[in-house]
């Protein structure tokens, strides 16, 4: 579909609801055709990673709600996790509705209220995906109060004027509030022309997250914060070993311990509620499970399988003859490896569920709403209306919400003792229960020109699954696709100007979950590109920086990444050379369509690698919110860091380890750079994705940088001087 | 067993099995859900708050440790509507993202300055030792020297 197409379909179609709600005011909400979502999703978008908001045009939402006292309610399907998407929404709303910011108030909008996104909040999407929709949304809204004020005062609409939530011409006024009031005939008029953008107060403008008063004061906000009276604890035994199937279990022991209310045998599992959490914990240990297992993995046995070679390949780029050229002679090859990662987000995933009767309602930090929904009436074989689920803030996401077997496990609870139950991982379980970012190997090669040019590259990466497997995507494409799209996001190259390139994805099924995590493969094939990028320059006795940007194709995605990395080599004030124990390191990446670039400057000290600066370009297009814009940035940086330097798991004795932080090495204050400079280009006039393109270059910027002051070339995450 | 003592300046008596950690106590008996619970094992610092004056992992913490003692949760930081100087600098430098891990890290910070007034960033560095996810340590230092500025600048 062209991208005219999409707009007329997703726009012109479009029908409205309005109804009344309880006793306050007016609710409006709009959808958009969904056919095709998943192939939409997975093909077209994915590379460019352009993803228009898929909420369901059958079953109209509900997006505002207008309170006696003027302010505005916006229900967002759009979870907060974090990456501000809240507060890009209050922006948006208030900017086209003429009301002061202070004056929105942005939920969560329940299941319920049918205002559901059925894909997920994630990949980048939600502010891209949000900006015409709500800005479109927001206008009509505001046409919708001139003409009922117009009515109510008497006046024509076209004397009418909005500031601040107050329409007034002809001498008089209304709030908002006032004007909804008693009004239940609405008639909803076209969309209005949109400002231009260089009117809007708030959009564009680094305005304070709408979320920061709560987080500073700690409210209770948050999927565990999440109580109700007479409520539970259940918690539910786990085995720690990779492929475990349950067999049954002695609960003998545990059926008389303290506070215990009711052990819960089920097929699939055995759980206990209990009066507290500790109560059912130390129940849950007393229980002895009995659990098939097939096999004793190690992490021998994972490495083995993660191998380039290994597997089915699929084509996933192809530009010119690279095959055939780099089988003759003069080839530089370098392999690379990324190990196997946890989410490690700070707030344990769980879930608090009601059930009465044959409803329930479900208080989640979930990142998939939709599908926590189906899987708990599915599981108590009740009618998806009938569970209601109630997103909370999110303690982190990072793909890691993409999966809640928690709700249905305290569905199951609640509905065995007719009370309400909170049912969450403890930290060892949820590190053996997550959903990885898949270990990898990656092997490059190149061809060099005489005059030190690239003639041919290419990228074979091996990687266990991102999106195959995923709750999120539910037919199983692997056959039909063959290349998991999520395991080779970055993988791609995106030097077009090289005449013949090449990648090409290795697919592992490993034994235990891999999934979303922050970015995808970006990371980790942005470290073996761009690693591999400096190995080259240097071979070819050129600057990084201008070696890529010879590099680059003549067209607007590779302008903007040329610009990019032009901006970033200036800001950083970019000098390829060795100073006392520092350098400086290089890398860029496109995820997303989002150019970045990063300048690091590093130090060795012994085998201490220390990341003193990071200078950041990066072309989101427009930034709807440009401090939140550098809070993602930042966070990504520091998160790459984290991931690119200290982060592995492993598997031993057929348990997945290590089990806490401390020995799951993150990175602490003393691990962040003091310095990060950001420069933000606009190069389309459209926001595009934030919260995980700038995680790409970090891990090989800083290596390329330990080699300017070491010599040594460090191929494999973490890297580490020994 | 019954445990008496003093949280955000009033006094509780709470009926708990003497080994029941404070940190769950303060969430579930008294709830008060700003202290939070990431690991259960004194490795992330979710659950800092203060126990006379000191940081301390209530996830950690008996109970029966706190009898007689001065609790700070987040929640008793600021006095009235007046935040502390802590949460003012957050505020002034929009440290938090996700915010999951924040009240551990004010708690944390608000500690050392009362011990560090004017903290070096190797004095940072040592004392605020807490888990970030989303990676807000950047901000979270730029408001560290903002807090004691504020604080400082107030007495
Ligand atoms: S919950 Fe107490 S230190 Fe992590
Ligand atoms: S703000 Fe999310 S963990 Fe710190």
């Amino acid at each position: 579909m062209t991208e005219n197409n999409k707009k007329k379909k997703g726009f012109s179609r479009r029908k409205f609801l309005v109804r009344t709600a309880i006793g306050t005011g007016v609710l409006l909400g709009t959808g958009y055709l969904t056919r095709h979502m998943w192939r939409r999703t997975i093909f077209t978008e994915v590379d460019k990673g352009e993803s228009p908001y898929l909420g369901d045009a059958s079953t109209p939402g509900i997006w505002f709600e207008i309170t006696k006292d003027n302010e505005v309610i916006l229900y967002s399907p759009k979870v907060e996790m974090g990456q501000g998407t809240h507060t890009g929404l209050a922006q948006i709303a208030a900017d086209e509705l003429e009301i002061d910011i202070e004056k929105i108030i942005v939920k969560h909008a329940e299941s319920a209220s049918t205002n559901v996104d059925p894909f997920a909040t994630g990949g980048s999407t939600s502010i891209m995906g949000l900006f015409q929709p709500l800005r479109e949304l927001s206008a009509t809204m505001r046409e919708m109060l001139k003409n009922k004020a117009a009515e109510k005062l008497g006046v024509a609409v076209t004397t009418l004027a909005v500031t601040n939530g107050v329409i007034s011409g002809g001498g008089k006024s209304m709030t908002f509030g006032e004007v909804v009031e008693g009004v239940t005939d609405w008639v909803v008029p076209d969309v209005p022309p949109l400002k231009a953008m260089k009117d809007y107060k708030y959009i564009g403008k680094p305005v304070a997250r709408v979320d920061l008063h709560d987080k500073v004061i700690g409210a209770p906000i948050f999927g565990m914060d999440a109580s109700l009276p007479g409520m539970l604890y259940g918690s539910v035994c786990r085995s720690e070993k990779i492929g475990a199937k349950y067999i049954g279990a002695d609960t003998t022991a545990a059926e008389n311990m303290p506070g215990v209310v009711k052990i819960v045998k089920e097929k699939d599992f055995v759980g206990v509620v209990a009066k507290s959490y500790q109560e059912a914990e130390n129940a849950k240990n007393a229980i002895k499970a009995e659990w098939k297992v097939d096999r004793n993995w190690t992490s021998a046995d994972i490495e083995e399988m993660i191998e380039v070679g290994k597997g089915k390949p699929v084509v996933i780029q192809k530009e010119g003859n690279a095959k055939s050229i780099l089988k003759e002679e003069g080839i530089i090859t370098a392999e690379y490896k990324s190990p196997l990662g946890a989410h490690a987000q700070l707030e344990l995933n769980g879930a608090l569920v009601n059930v009465e009767g044959d409803k329930a309602t479900v208080y989640i930090s979930t990142q998939v709403v939709k599908i926590t929904q189906d899987e708990v009436a599915d599981r108590l074989g009740i009618s998806s209306e009938n569970v209601n689920i109630k997103p909370m803030y999110l303690g982190g996401g990072f793909g890691r919400r993409l999966h809640t077997p928690n709700a249905i496990q305290a569905a199951v609870l609640s509905k065995a003792v007719g009370q309400p139950v909170k049912c969450f991982f403890n930290r060892k379980e949820e590190f053996q229960n997550d959903t990885f970012r898949p270990p990898t190997h990656h092997v490059m090669k190149a061809k060099l020109t005489d005059d030190g040019k690239i003639e041919a590259i290419e990228h074979n990466v091996s990687s266990g699954d991102v999106m195959f497997g995923s709750a999120l995507i539910p037919v199983d494409l692997s056959g039909f696709l063959g290349a998991d799209v999520g395991a080779w996001r970055g993988g791609m190259f995106q030097y077009k100007a090289i005449p013949n390139h090449r990648a090409v994805s290795w697919r592992v099924k490993l034994p235990f979950a891999t999934s979303w995590w922050r970015s995808l493969g970006l990371l980790a094939n942005t470290f073996a590109i761009e690693s591999f990028m400096d190995e080259l320059s240097i071979a070819a006795k050129k600057d990084p920086v201008q070696f890529r940007l010879d590099h680059i194709q003549d067209d607007l995605a590779g302008n903007r990444l040329k610009n990019v990395i032009k901006a970033c080599a200036e800001k950083a004030g970019w000098k390829d050379g060795v100073e006392g124990n520092r350098a400086m390191g290089f890398a860029a990446s496109t995820d997303a369509s989002t150019p970045v670039a990063q300048v690091v400057e590093v130090s060795v000290e012994g085998n201490q690698i220390k990341v003193h600066k990071v200078t950041c370009a990066m072309d989101p297009g427009i930034a709807v919110n440009p401090d939140q814009v550098r809070a993602q940035i930042e966070g990504c940086i520091i998160m790459g860091i984290s991931a690119s330097m200290f982060e592995k798991m492993y598997v031993e004795d057929g348990s997945l380890e290590p089990t806490i932080y401390g020995p799951y090495q993150m990175a602490q204050m003393r691990h962040a750079p003091k310095e990060i400079e950001v420069v933000l280009l606009q190069g389309v006039d459209k926001p595009g994705a934030v919260g995980e393109p700038p995680i790409g270059p970090i891990g090989a910027a800083i290596a390329n940088a330990v080699f300017r002051i070491t010599g040594k070339r460090l191929r494999e995450m973490p890297l580490e001087l020994n | 067993m019954k445990i008496s003592f003093t949280i955000n300046g009033s006094a509780q008596s709470v009926e708990v099995d003497e080994n029941t950690p404070l940190l769950w106590v303060v969430r579930d008996v008294l709830d008060l859900k700003g202290t939070k619970f990431g690991c259960g094992k004194a490795a992330c610092g979710a659950c800092t708050l203060h126990v006379e004056g000191e940081q301390i992992r209530s996830c950690s913490y008996p109970i029966k440790m706190v009898e007689g003692k001065n609790v700070t949760t987040i929640e008793g930081l600021s006095s009235g509507d007046s935040l502390h100087a802590v949460q003012q600098a957050w505020k002034e430098e929009i440290v938090p993202q996700c915010g999951y891990c924040q009240p551990g890290f004010m708690m944390a910070t608000a500690a050392m300055l009362d011990k560090i007034p004017n903290p070096t960033d190797e004095d940072i560095d040592k004392n605020i030792q807490n888990i970030c996810r989303c990676g807000t340590y950047y901000r979270m230092r730029k408001a560290i020297h903002r807090a004691a500025a504020i604080k400082s600048s107030s007495e």
